[in-house]
């Protein structure tokens, strides 16, 4: 949605209404980029609110020639990141981990039990794969979108994307999921 | 070939399991960013600034205490 470029000159000036209808305007599009990246909705609820709080905080120094959304995306993500760098899945599994084959998917507790397994794996990359892996892998979005979201370029998606699958994969095994 | 298939199967037991169900966002953030700007921030004691103040005269006026604050902090 393009916003009137009155709008973003009053809001890089500090104006508190034009930061408001800049709020009402993106709340959902941060909500939905931050939920793809965290999977978890009260912490999602949270941490638009702290983007938006950055978002704020930086008028000054934002230019009314760029795109606010692509900028509001960019500290959404950021702000995602250094949650998922302090707060990681905890999920407590059993030492002695049977080997799960795609065979047995059908039983409700086997699945449930691959759920926990893949969390636990996936929760355990380190933030930035996790990040990549989840909008690339997982959501699908286009790996320029990712590059830009994330401040880098579309190789380092690519190689942050590879790294992800090759640790997930080695991970997985190492708690009985053959994929 | 092989690589593409696994990473197929990795991308499949992704979506399978971590995806969240809903990414809509249910109610308006606004009052709760609102108090977040209301919320004063945090003031620094006056007793912070005036051992800071207590440093830097020390500092200025008599640089030999350097070496024993570095041995303190």
């Amino acid at each position: 949605m393009e916003q009137p470029s009155e709008l973003l000159e009053r809001f890089a000036r500090g104006d508190l209404d034009a930061f408001e209808s800049l709020f009402r305007q993106f709340q959902g599009d941060v909500f939905r980029w931050i939920v793809r990246i965290v999977c978890e909705r009260g912490a999602a609820e949270d941490l638009t609110i702290e983007t938006f709080w950055r978002i704020h905080r930086a008028h000054a120094r934002f230019d009314p020639e760029r795109n606010f959304a692509a900028w509001a995306r960019r500290i959404a993500t950021n702000t995602a990141l250094d949650y998922l760098k302090v707060a990681r899945r905890e999920v407590e599994l059993p030492e002695d981990l049977p080997d799960l084959r795609s065979s047995a998917l059908g039983d409700p507790g086997v699945r449930q039990d691959v759920r926990e397994r893949v969390g636990k794996a996936f929760g355990e990359l380190p933030a930035k794969l996790r990040v990549t892996a989840t909008l690339a892998l997982i959501e699908e979005e286009p790996y320029q979108e990712i590059a830009d979201a994330l401040g880098i370029s579309v190789g380092a998606v690519k190689l942050r994307v590879f790294r992800a699958v090759r640790l997930l994969r080695k991970q997985l095994k190492q708690l009985g999921v053959e994929p | 070939m092989n690589h593409q298939n696994d990473d197929d199967k990795i991308r499949q037991l992704l979506k399978q399991n971590i995806r969240p169900v809903n990414q809509e966002l249910e109610r308006d953030l606004w009052p709760h960013m609102l108090r977040r700007l209301e919320e004063r921030p945090a003031a620094v004691p006056w007793f912070d600034w005036a051992l800071a103040a207590v440093v830097v005269l020390s500092i200025i006026l008599v640089p030999s205490t350097i070496p024993m604050l570095l041995y303190h902090l």
